[in-house]
């Protein structure tokens, strides 16, 4: 038996964020959580506390930890608006399936149900998007729970956590001792895989002649970088990633083919609707990556490895699923199947990519017009930092582009809102990449619309004097709205043109190294002082107001039906 | 896909939340629910869910897939009506008046096997147990002698095919 002590719950909750190895949470202090924050400031030598400029800051930046550290994410609110707050970060950490646990005052269990102040019913908000959540009103209860809490958020496919602490739960005595959680018979984070299944599997990869592997966020999630990598070379099969799966193998690989959807790869976009066996790896079909599902790989036989059986079969029926840790599976596929190449459907890939490199990447990457590129910009951006940065996205066009031309020779280097969208994750996700991965370079890369829905956090950037670089791609434009009002809405520009204040003096304002960029002729050097920075740097480069990001496939579009221009 | 009767069996913890988890899945889907009930199950501290759906076979799929996702759910499963044994429950209070006056109510009574649950000066409560075109034929037959009140439960059903709840919470029980 775990030895008993006496303390409030409250600081049986800081007792066991410690044992489950989490030291640094992001929150936001108010009424309803301050016995635990006063527990934090006793503690503060064993658990940092970051004070974001909002809650929605505080999810991001515990998503942003989560993804480069592969550890649980934490963030804390008090009742009420801070709860409420975190509900879009909580959505986002669900749809990517980032562990998250976020702890939130409440008012007292007496109070429940009275409309007492800063009362909300956050339980019954955040169910939809939390993978379990719980509200505690005793404080006996907090050991076990937050065991859990932190066990569901990690295990299986992973997902935020909510938990509600009413106020008196934390003020409570009690005999506190700490128990991990080792399982819940209600949940069964891992299937084992069926053997079965695997020959069958592995048959099927033997006798493909035009195989394609898409992998996505599940080989990173899993662990399994290496697995894909080797898995790749002995069956000699190409592969694309979802933006998600981007980081899982190194970008300079020769089997790794690019990105598929929306504004993917020309080549394995094409090549999905001709390949005879689709190989589909820790990724869940999302519409942004299959367009058109009644004409997608339609002539394809499809294996989907998957952990999550849900995922199996919802938007693309599947020949074969191997239900398991993705981990698990390639191991046993690596050990059975044939060392084989695929010369010639290689050289279908080339083909087509050399149609997109001339139509599209030559001009975004070496422009011949006078306005910069967002192209251009990433290209100088993995010049300097050896192709080896964090890059965290916010969400639009510059998304897109950093995605499609940044370079990355390590894992868990991409970090980007992928399933939900989220303008302004990319500032607050930048704070807590870097404190996942202090020894790494962190270059947020964000458009300027997005940057202005969380820019306070730049506050939060100074305080703790987090050496995050941040590139704002300015284009005076809700680009990537612009772009589909241009091609949809014969050029109906409704409220997407931005009148913006001067970055740079904003910047300084929160007494952070900035700089602008304008002119083609100062890029390198500006990109290069900031990289060479050892303090967190803003750097402004205004881009071309109205360039698209080609290749495109229209919403509702074939896969195939992909556009250059 | 043709819409069908579907009874879902859902075997879970007792968790207040688990109720709001389950019917959002419902209602992001617009899916109505036909009859939805709780009760205890065969096991001691595992409640069991029986929800009724109109539906196709690949939708009831998947949202058998989404609701056995949720974490406090053990298992869940998806039937058709010829896989269950299912029942309703119907209450039905009747003006005491006119089951003196109307002779015909006692032969309504007898042909459609209700058993009178209690009688009372003002009225009288019967009930019946059976498939909804019986306890709906019984109300249509009570209608004009004055129904004070009608209600009707949701579906309780049990399938043919064993469900192997207790083998699941055994092998758990081994492993930890
Ligand atoms: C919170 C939120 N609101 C609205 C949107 C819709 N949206 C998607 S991209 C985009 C434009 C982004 O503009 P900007 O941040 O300037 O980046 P750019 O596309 O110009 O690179 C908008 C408004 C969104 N994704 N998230």
């Amino acid at each position: 038996m775990p030895k008993k002590i006496a303390i409030t719950g409250a600081e049986a909750v800081i007792r066991s964020l410690l044992a489950e190895d989490a030291n640094l949470v992001f929150g936001y202090p108010g009424g309803a959580i301050m016995p635990i924050y006063d527990e934090l400031f006793k503690f503060q030598d064993k658990l940092h506390h970051v004070l974001t400029r909002h809650e929605q800051g505080a999810t991001h930046a515990a998503q942003g930890y989560a993804r480069t550290s592969g550890k649980v994410g934490v963030a804390m609110a008090t009742s009420g608006p801070g709860a409420t707050n975190l509900v879009t970060g909580i959505a986002d950490a669900q749809i990517d399936s980032t562990p998250m646990v976020c702890i939130t005052g409440q008012v007292a269990s007496h109070l429940l149900g009275s409309d007492a102040f800063q009362e909300t019913d956050i339980i019954g908000i955040s169910t939809p998007v939390t993978k379990w959540n719980y509200q505690i009103t005793k404080a006996c209860e907090i050991p076990e729970i937050m065991a859990k809490a932190f066990y569901i958020a990690r295990t299986g496919r992973p997902g935020p956590v909510l938990i509600d602490i009413t106020k008196d739960a934390q003020f409570e005595t009690f005999d506190y001792s700490y128990q991990k959680c080792s399982g819940i018979r209600s949940y069964t984070p891992i299937t084992t895989l069926s053997n079965k299944e695997v020959e069958k599997a592995v048959e099927l990869i033997n006798k493909s002649e035009k195989p394609l592997v898409v992998w996505g966020q599940g080989v990173i999630l899993g662990n399994a970088e290496e697995e894909l990598k080797i898995f790749l070379e002995k069956s000699g099969i190409p592969a694309a990633w979802t933006i998600l799966g981007l980081s899982a193998i190194s970008t300079d690989h020769p089997l790794n083919r690019g990105m598929v959807g929306m504004h993917g790869n020309y080549a394995p976009n094409i090549l999905t609707n001709e390949c005879d066996l689709l190989i589909a790896i820790g990724m869940r079909f999302d519409d942004r990556v299959t367009g058109d599902l009644k004409t997608y790989a339609k002539q394809a036989k499809i294996i989907h490895l998957e952990l999550d059986p849900a995922e199996v079969n919802k938007n693309v029926h599947v020949d074969l699923a191997l239900i398991s840790d993705c981990k698990i599976s390639l191991k046993e596929l690596i050990n059975n199947i044939e060392t084989k190449t695929y010369p010639d459907w290689i050289k279908r890939f080339d083909e087509l990519d050399k149609i997109e490199y001339d139509k599209v990447i030559h001009s975004d990457l070496f422009p011949s017009k006078d306005g910069l590129t967002m192209g251009e910009s990433i290209k100088i951006i993995n010049k300097h930092s050896n192709n080896d940065a964090i890059i965290v996205t916010d969400v639009g066009q510059h998304q897109m582009v950093a995605c499609r031309y940044a370079k990355f020779i390590r894992s868990k280097s991409n970090v980007t809102s992928g399933g939900l969208g989220t303008m302004g994750f990319a500032l607050p996700a930048a704070i807590g990449a870097k404190m996942g991965a202090i020894e790494r370079e962190v270059v947020a890369v964000i458009g300027d619309g997005g940057y202005q829905m969380t820019i306070q956090e730049l506050g939060t950037i100074f305080q703790q004097q987090i050496a995050v670089k941040i590139v704002v791609l300015n284009n005076d434009f809700l680009g990537m709205v612009r772009q589909w009002q241009q091609l949809f809405f014969d050029k109906r520009y409704a409220s997407t043109e931005m009148v913006n204040p001067d970055f740079v003096t904003i910047a300084k304002g929160y007494r952070i190294r900035a700089k602008r960029v304008e002119k083609r002729k100062d890029l390198d050097k500006a990109v290069k002082e900031m990289i060479d920075s050892k303090e967190p740097f803003f750097l402004e480069i205004c881009v071309e107001k109205e360039d698209n990001v080609f290749p495109m496939i229209p919403s509702g579009a074939s896969v195939s039906d992909i556009r250059l221009e | 896909m043709k819409n069908i009767t579907y009874t879902i069996s859902v075997y879970a913890e007792n968790n207040i939340g688990l109720l709001n988890r389950i019917s959002a899945i419902f209602l992001k889907r617009h899916i109505n629910l036909e009859s939805f009930s709780t009760s205890a199950s065969e096991i001691s501290d595992v409640f069991r869910f029986v929800i009724v759906v109109n539906t196709d076979s690949e939708r009831v799929r998947k949202i058998v897939q989404q609701i056995e996702k949720q974490v406090d759910v053990i298992k869940a499963f998806y039937h058709t009506d010829e896989e269950t044994i299912f029942q309703e429950n119907a209450l039905y209070k009747v003006k005491s008046s006119s089951l003196f006056e109307e002779r015909h109510i006692q032969n309504i009574i007898k042909s459609s096997h209700a058993t009178i649950v209690t009688v009372s000066p003002e009225f009288f409560v019967i009930e019946l147990t059976g498939f909804r075109e019986e306890t709906e034929k019984l109300r249509k037959d009570l209608e004009p002698y004055g129904l004070l009140q009608f209600v009707r439960s949701g579906r309780i059903s049990v399938t043919k095919a064993k469900m192997g709840i207790s083998e699941i919470l055994n092998t758990f029980k081994k492993n930890n």
